[in-house]
């Protein structure tokens, strides 16, 4: 099933600081939506708040046509920014979370999050603990134990940016048809254009803080062509740094480029 | 064989300068040369070797009332640990209960023990009961607030993850918590066992028929020194034992560390 995802004047603060203010947003059903924006924005609390770990102050956000804070919980599965795997279990046993959880036995949580080890190129660490896998593979096993939860929105917290150049690019060829795929409907945020652009159907751009929409756009179709040939083409660079100037506009502490 | 050189590494130099002090004190003793400086008769300064002897001589006196000693710490150190730790996890499950009962929890650290060792024993009488009553208490402490900041310690972000993925409070207690708190729990049971054996020398010295504590009064009233060495000596193995077995059970436990 898909769901839609809606906000309208959403807004936060914390004590004195307003983090977010008078936020418009939508996906429609199976659409990734991309939020770039300055570090410091509020975009990892915008996530906390449609994913019902927070109530905002002001503004609604809607699921489903459901507002409530438990009803988005229901829906809504969660990737921090850190991958924060538990070093007490194996990576099968930390992406199978979500089935324990769900009263499911080790054996059938195992069983099915094991399923996803073969088809994600993690085969053969099942039995790793976290502290001994790359960086790389502990971002996909926590990628696959919020997509083990099977929720309808997936909410993607700066999934690449602790990784290296090389195995950034490599795992944003990996997500993208495996989010292209999934019906979810999926908000992924970053502090990098070109991946918002690679990787979402449409991107955000928030302003510094307090966080509001500083530009919305389209991206271009990428599915079905190799990464490479996608960010260098030409109405791919052109929109990159159509959205870099808008950010360079409303926040100068971004003025350096993509990063 | 590089495990034992490491473990040689390891163990001899603590070894080799116990050894050294021995020696030295061996030698001091036999000299007459520490009963000298300290004005003392010589039968009151003992040597090492004279400590050995009685120890091995009196090894079935010695044995007996290390038995009832250590079963004491074993006992006492039992209750405190199921006590504190269900302590800390009502703390740490009630904002309320943790609020008004740890004022109290942090005073029963502040009795003290040998104040209130005489006074449980008028009203215990000289059984087990007030040694295990001084023991659990004092090992109470370090268990209960160390166990309560390691359920605390828990990244908030693997919380709220855990949240999203169905759990509720007592899957997040299993499946984190827990988990979290087991290194502090260690921490603090280490702490426990090292204190536990001077508390159950306090509770024996209070009012007992049994034990190392009380065969330490008799040969401290008879001016047998030399015994109340190696009770001494008995009762530091007794403590360097549990540390070790806690210690072991702590790298069983925690492969993941
Ligand atoms: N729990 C909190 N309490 C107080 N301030 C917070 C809290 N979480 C975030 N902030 C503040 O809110 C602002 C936005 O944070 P965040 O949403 O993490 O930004 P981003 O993810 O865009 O970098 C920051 O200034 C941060 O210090
Ligand atoms: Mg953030």
């Amino acid at each position: 099933m898909t769901v839609s995802l809606s906000g309208r004047g959403v807004g936060h603060s914390f004590g004195d600081l307003t983090v977010l203010d008078g936020l418009d947003f939508e996906a429609r059903p199976g659409e990734v939506l991309g939020l770039v924006g300055p570090s410091g924005c509020g975009k990892s609390t915008l996530l906390e708040l449609i994913g019902g770990l927070r109530q905002p102050d002001r503004g609604r956000i809607e699921i489903d046509g459901k507002e409530g804070e438990d009803a988005r919980l229901e829906r809504c599965a969660w990737m921090p920014q850190k991958d924060c795997l538990l070093p007490w279990y194996t990576a099968l046993d930390n992406a199978g979370l979500a089935l324990r959880n769900l009263g499911r036995s080790k054996g059938e949580a195992r069983a099915e999050a094991g399923l996803l080890f073969d088809r994600f190129g993690l085969a053969g660490f099942e039995q790793s603990r976290p502290d001994q896998l790359s960086g790389g593979m502990r971002q996909r096993v926590a990628f696959l134990r919020t997509l083990v939860s099977r929720k309808d929105v997936l909410l993607l917290d700066e999934p690449f940016a602790s990784l290296d150049a090389i195995t950034r690019a490599e795992l944003q060829e990996w997500l993208l048809p495996v989010l292209d795929e999934k019906d979810h409907t999926v908000v992924l945020v970053t502090h990098d254009v070109e991946e918002a652009l690679y990787l979402s159907d449409a991107v955000l751009a928030l302003t510094s803080r307090p966080g509001r929409v500083a530009a919305s756009m389209k991206a271009p179709s990428t599915t079905g062509f190799p990464r490479e040939q996608v960010v260098t083409d030409p109405g791919f660079t052109e929109r990159r740094e159509e959205l870099l100037a808008l950010l360079r506009q409303s926040s100068p502490s971004i003025a350096g480029g993509a990063r | 064989m590089k495990a034992v050189g490491n473990t040689a590494r390891l163990w001899l130099p603590p070894l080799l300068l116990i050894i050294l002090l021995l020696g030295l004190w061996q030698l001091a003793a036999d000299t007459g040369f520490l009963a000298g400086a300290l004005g003392l008769e010589d039968f009151l300064v003992p040597s090492p070797g004279q400590i050995g002897e009685v120890l091995w001589q009196d090894r079935s006196l010695i044995a007996e009332n290390a038995e009832v000693t250590l079963v004491e710490i074993l006992a006492g150190f039992g209750i405190a640990l199921v006590v504190g730790v269900g302590v800390a996890t009502a703390l740490h499950f009630s904002e309320l209960l943790r609020r008004a009962s740890y004022p109290v929890v942090v005073a029963s650290q502040t009795i003290p023990i040998i104040v209130i060792a005489p006074i449980l024993v008028v009203w215990f009488g000289y059984g087990i009961g007030p040694k295990l009553a001084v023991i659990a208490l004092i090992c109470f402490f370090p268990i209960t607030v160390n166990t309560l900041d390691g359920l605390r310690s828990v990244d908030p972000d693997s919380v709220k993850m855990l949240r999203t993925l169905y759990a509720g409070k007592s899957q997040i207690f299993r499946r984190v918590e827990a988990p979290a708190a087991l290194p502090y729990l260690f921490s603090g049971a280490k702490i426990a066992v090292a204190v536990a054996v001077i508390g159950a020398v306090f509770g024996e010295w209070a009012g007992s028929e049994r034990g190392l504590g009380h065969l330490m009064l008799q040969d401290n009233a008879q001016l047998m020194t030399a015994r109340l060495f190696a009770s001494v000596a008995v009762l530091s193995l007794i403590a360097i034992l549990l540390f070790t077995l806690i210690g072991l059970a702590e790298r069983a436990l925690l492969r993941w560390r």
